[in-house]
This record gives C-alpha cells, structure tokens and sequence, in this order.
C-alpha cells in the first residue's frame, strides 16, 4: 500500500486545472449583477494550466500511478504538456476576443479548464470507464463553447449537430467498454492487454464486436471519415478560437486514449484492427483535403484539413510500432501549435457582427496587417508541411514510420494528399499578399497578449522545425506497460 | 436462472431501437430519448454481466454512466431550448443554416 501523497502524484496536473476552474466558476457565480467582469479570471486560469505543466516536469519519468486508473507516464504527460500550451495559449488569444464578442468571461474560461481538465484525465487514463468519463467531462464543456454565443442561431445549431453525434458516439463507445468488461471482467486496460494477449488465437466474436464499438466512438471523435459528418458544421458554426481549441485540444486528446487503447490493450488483436484503420487512414487523408479544396470559407477549409491531419495521425497508429507512437506525438503537439495560431489570427480578424472568415475576406490582408498576414502564411505554410517549418517534420516522421511498417502505400497517399493540400493553403496566402481588397479593410488593433500569444507560437513553430531533436530525445511515448517486444501476431498485415 | 445470452440479446435490441430512434425520429427531444435509451441499453449490459461474473463491478459502473447521462441530457436539453427560440421549431430537418 503506497501512502498517499505518492499515491497522488500522477493527478496533480489534472488537479490543478481542476482546482483553477472551481475558482473560476465561484468567481463568477460571486459576481455582483452590475460588476463588470474584468477580473483577471483568464490569468487564474493560466496559473492553474502553468500548475499543471511545472508538475507534469517533475513527474517526467517517474512512470508514477494514482489508484491504479491514471498513469503518469511520459506518454500522458506529454500529451498534458501539449494540452496545458494549447489551454494557455487558447487562453491568451481570448483576452481579446471575448469581450468583443461579449462572453462573459467566468464562464468562458471555466468551460476551457474544465475541458482540459477531462482531456488530462483523457490523455493519462488507464481505464476504460476512466476513459469514458474523462470523455464526457471535455465533450460536455466543448459542447457548451461551441454554443456559447446563444444569440447566434448556427452556433446554437452547431452546438446541437455537435452534441447529438457526439451523445451518440458516446453510447456505441460505451457499449463496447460493456463487452470488453463482458470479457475481460476489467475495464483496466493492462489487464485486459493481458487477458487478450491469452486470448490471441481465438476467434470468440464478441471481442470483434467490442473491438468494432470502441472504434467507431474513437472514430468520432477524431473525426475520422465515415465519421466526420459533424466537423465542418460545428466548427464553422462555433466562435473561431473555441474551433481552434477544438480541432487541436479534443484531437490530442482523443488520439492520446485511442493510441492507448488500441496499441497496448488491443494490440494481440493489431492482426484485425490495422486493416481497418488503414481504410479509415486512407479514406481520412483523401476526402479531407479533396473536399477541402473546393471550400470558399476558411474555417470550413480548415476544418476538412483538419480532418486530413487526423488522417495523417492514424497513419501513425497503423504502424503500430515506438516510431509511430513518438511520431503521433511529436505530430499532435506541432498540429496543435499551429492550427490554434492559425485560429488565433481568424480570432483576430473578426468583428462582433461579422466573423470576416470567408476567404475574400482575406484578400489584401498583406497591405492592410503586414503582421497578422505573415504570421498567418507560416502556420499555413506549416499546415502544408513545407520545410524549416514544423508541420514538415511531423509529417516526415510518420511517413517514415509507416515505411519502417511497411505500410508503403498508406505513405505514398499521405504524400500525395499533402501535396494536394498545399494547393488550398498557398490559396489563402495568394489572396494576402497578391489580390487587392475591393472594400475598405478595418483596422484591428491586436492587443499586446495576444501578440505575444502568436509569436510563441511562431517561435515553437520553427524551433520544432529546426531542431525537432530535442523533443524526441526525451523519450515521451515511454507508457508504463509497454509491451513493445512481447508482441503476439496472428498472421502478417495486410500491407498493401 | 435467466441465461446471460438473454439478457445481452435483450439489450441489444434496445440498443437497435435507439440508434434507429436517432435516425428516424423527427423531434429533437424524442432524439434525445432516443440517445438515453441507447445508454439504458448498455446499463443492462454491463448489470447482466457483472452478475453473470458474480461481483457488482458492473452495477457500480452503471450508476457512473447514470451520472454521466443525466449530465449529458441536462446539457441537450439546454441546447435544445436554445436551439427552439431561434428556429420555433424542434424538426431537425429545419435547421439548414449550416450544409450537412
């Protein structure tokens, strides 16, 4: 029986979030009527993120375990690094932002906390009902940002086509933790790894059928085609910074359970799983940055890429081996930098009345904020994944783990789509820098937080571009039962 | 004593009436019972398990997930309502501001 300080440790981070949005919220539901809420709620909420990011250092390494059910180890705490920068960054952009549109601030950001909160909780799991309610608590919250500007009728609608999918989602994700339960008589994912792993030769159906439930809620989540029907709608339907938590804090999220789930529990079975992932993988990258060329709205466009980018991240999960696993984590953390500064700049530009996301709005976006439209062609250029930029080196580094797999044509579609995807990011930059603006531009004045917010964005953006060494060499996709050598095979993948 | 396969098949079909209520219904608020009966399927699941492994894990976890939908119909509804003084109505086949 460890004591219990130690016994602790793996959820001070997700604490200390946590204990930032109750302050939060008691500050808000204090909050006199007429009191103009411009207390600093949002650097409360910062503190508790910074909290959160200082004590997921020091565990670094540790491999610690609360309750048996978190587990601090290098791989969640990487992820809860990844979500406490988007969290703080996300945060920042917002100073501005809110206000403009008159959110009321308390809430806002006790909606953010909360949701990284469960992302942590998501990302550190090691326990499927653990899993599933961490999955709840940041679904919940992102349900409630999507809609938080009620006045505004396709928010509110967003909002709804998210929250049915999502609630739907979540009881076939549900029904298959009940049959993995049926038949591991555990939702603790070590021991299920270990009952399947004895389980390896046998073709009892009902582990297909969990098998089968649990992908198809992952898969909604990440947004993975066929599932993907809710993402363009939700996030061009939610106010632009909370799409860009959304697409980079709920992706990494989601993607840091589903690899857990599917390459240490599920792994005996990779043999049945990876074929499929491999269709959805392929089917992922291809549909996302198709239908992304042909849009004319640019958080719409952003979001087919962002279903791309989860196309690209499953590829990573197909190869199935330590490469993979760094390499979907060093892809999460540049994706999540660099779309939500790609959001930011969207945040930004748009006014109370009129959100300016249309991609004429971009046009002369050079001439009339020199700044904004430079920073903005570098987070696009990086989306495209063109060197020194970060986005290439992610994307280099799945590619490679799917050859080393073997999966070689899973790597020549994710080349070709994003050379494909190129194409509708350089549009956006040739509507800056090379059409005029028909009407008058207005000018926005970018206050000082926010500024600093895209310029360390911009800074990560090119030092995980330039010296992307560092990160990887701190060995963060090291889980706790990594089972890596002991691995049973039914048969080879079906590598096409 | 009622064999396991019963009480799985039973919920199984429940299961099927809530996915099916999801994509057939045309109101929002039977949608939403829909989803809830989707989840009251998989309670059954998991107490018919756990009772077939002779333990009460699985009436444990039924009463998170209880907790869990309650939360989850407090937020859908909230949107529901909010969603209702926009459009004056609850047929989902009206709100098209936003292309499927």
């Amino acid at each position: 029986m460890t004591s219990i300080p130690a016994s602790i440790q793996a959820i001070v981070p997700m604490l200390s979030v946590t204990l930032a949005a109750l302050a939060c919220m008691t500050w808000e539901a204090f909050r006199d009527k007429g009191e103009p809420d411009r207390m600093p709620v949002g650097a409360l909420g910062i503190v508790g993120l910074l909290g959160a990011a200082i004590s997921a250092a020091f565990l670094w390494n540790g491999n610690t375990t609360s309750f048996g059910v978190i587990s601090g180890d290098n791989f969640g705490l990487f992820v809860t690094l990844v979500l406490a920068a988007v969290g703080i960054l996300t945060i920042m952009f917002s100073s501005q932002v809110i206000h403009r549109d008159g959110i009321v601030a308390g809430e806002y950001y006790t909606l953010i906390l909360f949701a990284i909160a469960g992302m942590i909780m998501m990302a550190t799991a090691n326990d499927l009902l653990v899993i599933f309610i961490a999955l709840e608590v940041l679904s919940l919250a992102v349900y409630v940002l999507t809609g938080i500007r009620r006045e505004d009728p396709q928010a509110t609608e967003a909002a709804f086509k998210y929250f049915l999918l999502g609630a739907f989602s979540s009881a076939f994700f549900l029904y298959g933790i009940a049959f993995t339960f049926g038949l591991a008589k555990t939702t603790r994912l070590d021991v299920i790894s270990s009952f399947l792993a004895a389980q390896a030769l046998s073709d009892n159906p009902l582990i297909l059928v969990a098998l089968g439930l649990l992908l198809v809620g992952f898969a909604f989540k990440i947004s993975a085609v066929p599932f993907h029907m809710w993402t363009p709608d939700a996030y061009e339907g939610a106010p632009a910074i909370v799409t860009g938590f959304m697409s980079t804090a709920v992706k990494a999220a989601a993607f840091a359970a589903f690899v857990r789930v599917f390459l240490m529990a599920f792994e005996p079975f990779s043999a049945d799983w990876a074929p499929i992932v491999w269709v959805i993988a392929a089917a992922t990258m291809i549909l996302g940055t198709v239908v992304g060329v042909a849009q004319t709205n640019l958080k719409r466009m952003l979001a087919y890429s962002s279903i791309a980018h989860g196309g690209y991240l499953l590829v990573g999960l197909v190869a199935a081996n330590e490469v993979g696993k760094a390499a979907i984590l060093f892809y999460l953390a540049t994706y999540a930098i660099t779309n939500l500064a790609a959001f930011g700049v969207i945040a930004l530009l748009g006014a109370r009345d009129r959100e300016n996301d249309e991609l004429q709005d971009y046009a002369g976006l050079w001439y009339s904020h020199p700044g904004l439209a430079a920073l903005m062609t570098v987070c696009l250029l990086s989306l495209g994944g063109i060197p020194p930029t970060a986005g290439f080196i992610g994307k280099w580094y799945i590619f490679s783990a799917a050859v080393s797999a073997g999966y070689y044509g899973l790597a020549v579609i994710g080349v070709l789509t994003s050379v494909i995807s190129v194409f509708f990011y350089l549009r956006v930059v040739v509507m800056m820098y090379m059409q005029e603006r028909g009407a008058e531009a207005p000018v926005i004045h970018v206050n000082a937080i926010s500024m600093t917010a895209l310029t360390v964005s911009i800074a990560a953006i090119f030092y995980l571009g330039i010296l992307p060494t560092q990160v990887l060499n701190s060995r963060p996709s090291t889980t706790c039962s990594s089972r890596g050598a002991s691995r049973v095979r039914r048969g080879r993948p079906a590598a096409a | 004593m009622i064999p396991l396969g019963h009480y799985l098949i039973v919920s199984a079909i429940l299961f099927a009436i809530g996915t099916a209520g999801v994509f057939l219904r045309k109101n929002l608020i039977t949608i939403l019972l829909s989803i809830e009966i989707m989840l009251n399927a998989v309670n059954l699941t998991f107490v018919a398990f756990g009772r077939a492994q002779g333990n009460v894990d699985g009436q444990i976890i039924t009463f998170f997930v209880m907790t869990v939908a309650a939360a989850e119909a407090a937020v859908g509804l909230a949107i529901v309502i909010g969603l209702f003084r926009h459009r004056e109505s609850l047929n989902p086949d009206a709100f098209t501001s936003l292309k499927w």
